[in-house]
């Protein structure tokens, strides 16, 4: 675990009585003094445990050590050398258990502050990339095609990688922006929409064709492709199939999927309603089931929206939480309340047919499950209802079956992932997949980096055709 | 951007838009949907596929004025583009030589229940059509679905033509004649909806309905557009929209389908301000 705050520099952040009322950024990012003071701590080991830390292997000591010489340019083409969403990364990925956990000063003191160093490049480089002045391919033009399915991540990692290997790429989406999860599930308030768009730009800057409104399995089957003359498919549609509890009363008026909640207020802007034309409900009082990261962002959106009380139902304990620690924190200091071992049994409704409480039932901890974790039994004669007028469910997703549907071909888990090999090979021929695709549910750097790893064979399959 | 290539204006409130979306139109079948989004403010909102012509790269939608976006959409004329326009969505309608097929729709559904009745009449089906609406002015495409049925039902709830009274009726009558039925297709009103499906159950035909639940993405991923079919949750976006309508948590869909009406209204209100200029709202 990361000695947070011991001698690394604090990230300045929004006042919570400010952030409970607005959707921007939290973490507002390092000043010039700050990342220099934080950059200067770097040992620049020659052994360099924190990018084998990193999924990508972002050359970290080497970045730093621009940042710290004042060659911010330099900086920059050093974090995009290896990773195109260095942005989005800073914000967002859990460095405590990557490279931050793998830094040598993590023995001793707290590690060196990646992610917010990352974060300081990446913001810095948005308002002057002609300085950067990036090598936009690596190598001469192939004249082969290759498309890319989802553009989530994995798939804009995958597009960026391939287009700069010589590629001509085309990018389908099936919403009306690319970003994935990125625009529609983590909100504005830890990834701002326009530092998304800025690297999605970066992407399309290299050559690749993106074609918005295209639902693969329905406007294409897989074979489609193929006839339209592409020569190799990366497959990136993530897992973005919501789970539901299949309690009674699920589907009552105001309980909301934790991706439709999300989706209504990130992607459609709902808390603009009416100026934007998606509305959403405000709950009064909200409970949100889960206890990921998901679930977090979900609790803290209600709140933004004006929510009275904010509760977290979770069905183990505090220790099995399995959102990451700086997000729990947050959402603690803006008051959001934690109910462990409980776990909704059903939904009331009042006369409209609109929930009005959910029936839950305390549970107890048990042995071990497959997990690891301790398995949560009910205890009998523990039913209480909680009173609420909006519900949000946060138990995870699923692959979405519509691609898969179109290629019966591709082997499929039981789970519903896509069947891959380390490089994302699937069962079917010149077909890779990769991200929450293939993995289930997992974090955006290792989406990226599988799309890097695939990148690299489907270069090689392309250029031996 | 999706240009209009056409409008006409069928009744009062009732459109038909032609628009240039050759993808889409190369990939529709009978029973599609397509999500559109006017304009960067705009919501996805979803329109069935009421025809499409995959040489001109067209596809028509029909739609009704009800709210704030179909408002929106009702200015935009010929020439004019729309931002987002997504499809084809859904599974398109089982289609089989089932033998004598009725195809009941109400409202401005009567339009949107031709490719189908098209298509039932293309794989060899006796099709019988039941249309409904409330009076003798609200009928369109009245041609079309006469030439793709073999018979034709008309009924109105003010008796100007047809039947006087509600689809279920000679829904009833046919069923309990000696025709002998093997599927209906039902579209419309979720209420006409429901009811022609317990008409039709203790006959025990097989019933078809589409349904039109509130949707955002169109593609399986928000769970919005939720239904019950016998206990189980079902998307209606890509399990669907067309279910069997015996198997269906009515009540529940209505519910859900009322879930932000108090939104609408407010949505309703600043766009009538718009239009009229109140000059309080912006
Ligand atoms: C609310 C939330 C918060 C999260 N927070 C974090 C975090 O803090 N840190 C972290 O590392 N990870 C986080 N994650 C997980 C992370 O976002 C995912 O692991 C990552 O986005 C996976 O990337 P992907 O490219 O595989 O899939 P996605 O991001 O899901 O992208 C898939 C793309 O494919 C598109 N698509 C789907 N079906 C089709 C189709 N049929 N045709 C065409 N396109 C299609 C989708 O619209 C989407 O754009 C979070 C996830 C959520 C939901
Ligand atoms: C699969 C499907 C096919 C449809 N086909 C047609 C069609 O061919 N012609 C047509 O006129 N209408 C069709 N509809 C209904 C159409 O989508 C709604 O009329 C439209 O969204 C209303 O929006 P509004 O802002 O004008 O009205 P609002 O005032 O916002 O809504 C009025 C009612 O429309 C429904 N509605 C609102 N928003 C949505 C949404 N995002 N998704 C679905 N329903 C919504 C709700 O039941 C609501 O109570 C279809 C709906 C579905 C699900
Ligand atoms: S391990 Fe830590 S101290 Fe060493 S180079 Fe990497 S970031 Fe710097
Ligand atoms: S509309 Fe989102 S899942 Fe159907």
């Amino acid at each position: 675990m990361a000695k947070a705050g011991l001698n690394r520099m604090d990230m300045p952040k929004q006042a919570v009585s400010d952030r409970i009322q607005n959707f921007s950024e939290v973490a507002t990012g390092y000043t010039p003094a700050d990342a220099h003071t934080e950059a200067a701590r770097c040992l620049q080991c020659k052994k360099r445990y924190c990018v084998e830390g990193c999924p990508v292997n972002i050359d970290i000591p080497e970045f730093i050590l621009a940042l710290r010489d004042g060659n911010m340019p330099e900086a920059a083409r050093v974090l995009k050398k290896t990773n195109s969403l260095p942005g989005v990364c800073g914000r967002v990925c859990p460095q405590e258990t990557q490279c931050e956990q793998a830094c040598i000063l993590n023995k001793k003191e707290a590690p060196i502050a990646i992610g917010r160093l990352e974060r300081f490049v990446a913001d810095w480089e948005r308002g002057h990339s002609a300085e950067v002045n990036l090598p936009k391919s690596l190598k001469p033009k192939s004249g082969k095609k290759a498309a890319v399915v989802g553009a989530g991540p994995a798939g804009l990692t995958a597009a960026a990688e391939l287009a700069r290997l010589g590629h001509d790429v085309t990018l389908f989406e099936s919403l009306h922006t690319a970003g994935g999860v990125l625009m529609y599930g983590i909100p504005e308030f830890r990834l701002p929409k326009d530092i998304v768009q800025g690297e999605i730009e970066y992407v399309k800057s290299l050559g690749v064709t993106l074609e918005l409104n295209s639902v693969a399995g329905r406007l294409f089957s897989l074979e489609d492709l193929f006839k339209q003359g592409f020569q190799a498919v990366f497959l990136a549609t993530g897992a973005g199939l919501p789970l539901f509890l299949n309690v009674q009363g699920e589907n009552l008026s105001g309980v909301y999927s934790a991706n439709e909640f999300l989706t209504r207020v990130n992607l459609m802007k709902a808390h603009n309603f009416p100026s934007s034309d998606t509305p959403v409900k405000k709950g009064r009082k909200v409970a949100v089931i889960g206890g990921g990261n998901v679930a977090m962002d979900a609790a803290r959106c209600a709140l933004r929206l004006g929510a009275e009380e904010v509760s977290i139902v979770y069905r183990r304990s505090e220790l099995e939480l399995p959102a990451r620690k700086e997000e729990v924190d947050n959402a603690r200091e803006e008051g959001i309340k934690f109910h462990f071992l409980t776990s909704p049994v059903r939904f009331l409704a009042n006369e409209q047919g609109q929930v009005r409480a959910m029936e839950c039932q305390k549970m107890a901890l048990g042995e071990p499950d497959a997990s690891g974790r301790r398995r949560p039994i009910p205890v009998g004669g523990s039913e209480f209802e909680m009173d609420i007028d909006l519900a949000v469910i946060a138990l995870g997703t699923r692959p979405n079956p519509l691609v898969m549907q179109s290629a019966p071909d591709l082997q499929v888990n039981s789970n519903g992932t896509v069947l891959a090999d380390i490089n994302g090979q699937t069962s079917h021929r010149a077909v890779w997949a990769g991200g929450d695709i293939v993995t289930g549910s997992d974090t955006v750097i290792s989406a990226m980096g599988a799309a890097k790893r695939s990148a690299v064979v489907i270069d090689e399959y392309l250029r031996s055709l | 951007m999706y240009t209009i290539v056409e409008r006409q204006d069928l009744l009062p409130r009732v459109h038909l838009l032609k628009i240039q979306a050759p993808k889409v139109a190369a990939a529709a079948a009978a029973g599609q949907f397509v999500i559109l989004r006017i304009d960067a403010e705009g919501e996805r909102f979803p329109l069935t596929i009421a025809d499409w012509d995959a040489q001109a790269g067209t596809v028509t939608v029909i739609y009704m004025e009800i709210g704030a976006s179909t408002r929106k959409l009702a200015k935009l004329g010929e020439g004019d583009a729309i931002l987002d326009f997504a499809g084809p969505l859904g599974k398109p309608t089982e289609i089989e030589n089932f033998g004598t097929v009725v195809c009941v729709s109400g409202g401005f559904a009567m339009a949107t229940i031709a490719p189908i009745a098209r298509a039932m009449k293309e794989a060899g089906n006796r099709v019988i059509s039941v249309v409904g609406a409330r009076s003798k002015d609200l009928f369109f495409w009245h041609d079309r679905l006469t030439k793709y049925s073999d018979e034709m039902i008309v009924c109105t709830d003010d008796g100007s033509a047809g039947i006087k009274g509600v689809v279920t009726e000679p829904l009833r009558d046919l069923l309990a004649s000696s025709t002998k039925v093997d599927r209906v297709i039902v579209i419309g009103p979720s209420v006409m909806m429901k009811f022609c499906s317990k008409t039709t159950q203790p006959f025990g035909v097989k019933t078809i309905v589409s349904l039109n639940p509130i949707m955002i993405d169109g593609t399986g991923m928000c769970g919005c557009c939720r239904v019950s079919l016998d206990g189980q949750t079902r998307f209606a976006c890509v399990d669907g929209p067309e279910f069997d309508g015996h198997k269906v948590d009515w009540d529940g869909l209505l519910v859900r389908q009322k879930s932000y009406v108090a939104e609408e209204a407010v949505a309703a209100e600043r766009c009538r301000c718009k239009e009229e200029g109140c000059g309080n709202h912006g």
